[in-house]
């Protein structure tokens, strides 16, 4: 298979304070694969770098053989680069109804929007029960599903998860978890950062390891779970998520 | 009694410019977060298309709106373009402390600009109609007056039908609660910045094409209704923005009140004072649901 996915060498600084260094990793079509590490590490940044939303300071990003670092934010959605974003971001005063239409703005993804609808009201019923509910009225479980919804209203190729699990209690994780697997088996492809490495080796295929900035591991997901270092950086220390 | 209420009823009519001229720049504050010095310039704009169409082309100040809103609509579009876009870039209260400078220096630079196009004499316009209006009690309503609250109403229908139930309208709300989820979604907020920022515009348009028969028209008035439309947008809630209109009501009953009943001299001065009282006891503003 070839690389869906293909990030080359990027930098990414917040003013003078570098969070991304020189960092390369790829993901191909059909996986899912995790980017675990520490607080701080630089996760959430290079989510953001691939949504758009952060500038590259060099190094480039391709999907298939399309740059997506010469987009703006709004572009890579329409390519179907979907992020879920930390601490899910909903329109809070909007209905949720609203905020999965407008998961639907790109064009090609406003031409299918009722069939969509229709596939995440399967997925989801319980949003179909609060469509009409304000986003912000809803419990934070609730909120990360529509979240979830939202972003498959894009119809995305490529799904990228910041953080899913977090602030949820562990049964919901668990169902947040399943439907992500689901998703995959559907044919999308998943990209995914989280902080409870356990949950996301046990989801993924493949997984990579960044810790202050850059790459330093990486490896099959069912191998990292048993690997020595691995353990002890990141399993032994992540006790089970908090309720 | 009769006076009492014929007081109320020009409240409520000034009261309905105050609230289309404050619908503009509550929009423009609540998506694009920033505060636009130069609104009330552009209420002054809006009146000169409006009175030059009155005057040149002798056509009926109403009629006379489907020119002055897509005219005073694109120049919104241009400065967007030419000198808000630069301010898009900055986050927070660099973003606010930048947008008043720069939009307090283009409110000097489209004043004089009217000053010398149109010089610096006050104008009106006097539809042959003006003097008309009906009586009902002893109430007096001009025609003018009554189409003037009948199209702040209809437009102010029209706005939350356009923002709550179509795609674009959706887009501004969206954007105007977290631009970055609005991006993510696919929205190219730069667009949305255009067009809400030449839709304030048009508000503002409509409101000054009021102003030229209901109040004089000078290039000089500009700072006036930015002043007026800020006391309301605080009245109303920032962000509220459909509450505009019954904030600005309610500030043109209170002046209107106290022009009659304690002096027009403080007709002003009450207005402010009820500025403080919200932003002491209910800075939130009035029409904002928590």
């Amino acid at each position: 298979m070839s690389d869906f996915l293909r990030i080359q060498d990027v930098s990414v600084a917040y003013g003078d304070i570098q969070a991304l260094w020189d960092v390369s990793l790829n993901v191909e079509e059909g996986e899912i694969v995790a980017l675990i590490g520490p607080n701080g590490a630089g996760k959430t940044t290079l989510m953001r770098a691939v949504a758009g939303l952060n500038p590259l300071r060099s190094g480039s990003i391709y999907l298939a053989d399309k740059a997506l670092h010469t987009l703006r934010a709004y572009q890579i959605a329409e390519q179907g680069v979907i992020l879920v974003p930390e601490g899910r971001r909903l329109f809070g005063g909007l209905t949720v109804l609203d905020n999965l239409e407008l998961g639907a703005y790109p064009k090609r993804a406003r031409q299918v929007r009722a069939d969509t609808l229709k596939l995440v009201y399967e997925l989801f019923p319980l949003l179909a029960d609060r469509r009409l509910q304000r986003a912000n009225t809803m419990s934070g479980g609730q909120q990360q599903m529509l979240a979830i919804g939202r972003a498959l209203m894009g119809v995305p190729r490529l799904l990228m998860l910041d953080e899913p699990s977090l602030g949820l209690g562990p049964l919901v994780v668990e169902s947040i978890f399943e439907t992500i697997k689901h998703m995959n088996e559907q044919g999308v492809t998943v990209f995914l950062v989280e902080q409870n490495a356990r949950q996301a080796l046990e989801l993924a295929n493949r997984a990579y390891i960044l810790e202050q900035g850059s790459i330093a591991g990486t490896g099959v997901a069912q191998d990292l779970l048993n690997d020595d270092r691995v353990q002890q950086a990141y399993l032994g220390i992540c006790p089970a998520p908090e309720a | 009694m009769s006076a009492f209420m014929q007081t109320l009823v020009w409240g409520i009519f000034a009261g309905a410019i105050y609230g289309i001229a404050a619908m503009g720049l509550a929009l423009v504050f609540g998506v694009l977060k920033i505060l636009n010095i130069a609104h009330g310039e552009l209420v002054m704009l809006g009146g000169y298309v409006g009175f030059w169409a009155f005057t040149a082309l002798g056509w009926d100040p109403f009629l006379a709106l489907i020119v002055v809103i897509p005219a005073i609509f694109i120049l919104g579009i241009i400065l967007d373009r030419i000198v808000y876009r630069n301010l898009n870039r900055l986050i927070g209260e660099d973003k606010i402390k930048n947008s008043l400078l720069v939009s307090f220096g283009l409110g000097l630079v489209l004043t004089n600009l009217a000053q010398w196009l149109f010089t610096g004499d006050e104008r009106s316009v006097q539809p042959s109609y003006a003097g008309q209006g009906l009586n009902v009690y002893g109430v007096l309503m001009p025609y003018t007056r009554l189409a003037t609250l009948g199209i702040v109403l209809v437009v102010t229908v029209a706005l939350h039908f356009f923002l709550r139930k179509t795609y674009p309208g959706k887009a501004i709300l969206a954007t105007a609660e977290d631009y970055e989820s609005a991006e993510l979604a696919g929205i190219n907020i730069n667009r949305v910045y255009m067009l809400t920022f030449a839709l304030s515009a048009a508000l503002a348009a409509i409101a000054g094409q009021f102003v030229t028969f209901t109040y004089a028209l000078a290039p000089s008035i500009g700072m006036y209704w930015t002043l007026k439309a800020m006391i309301v947008i605080v009245l109303a809630g920032t962000g509220s923005v459909l509450g505009a209109l019954p904030a600005g009501i309610l500030l043109g009953v209170v002046e209107a009140m106290s022009g009659a009943y304690l002096s027009q001299t403080y007709k002003e001065v009450v207005g402010l004072v009820i500025f403080l009282l919200v932003l002491i006891l209910r800075p939130q503003g009035l029409f904002v649901r928590k």
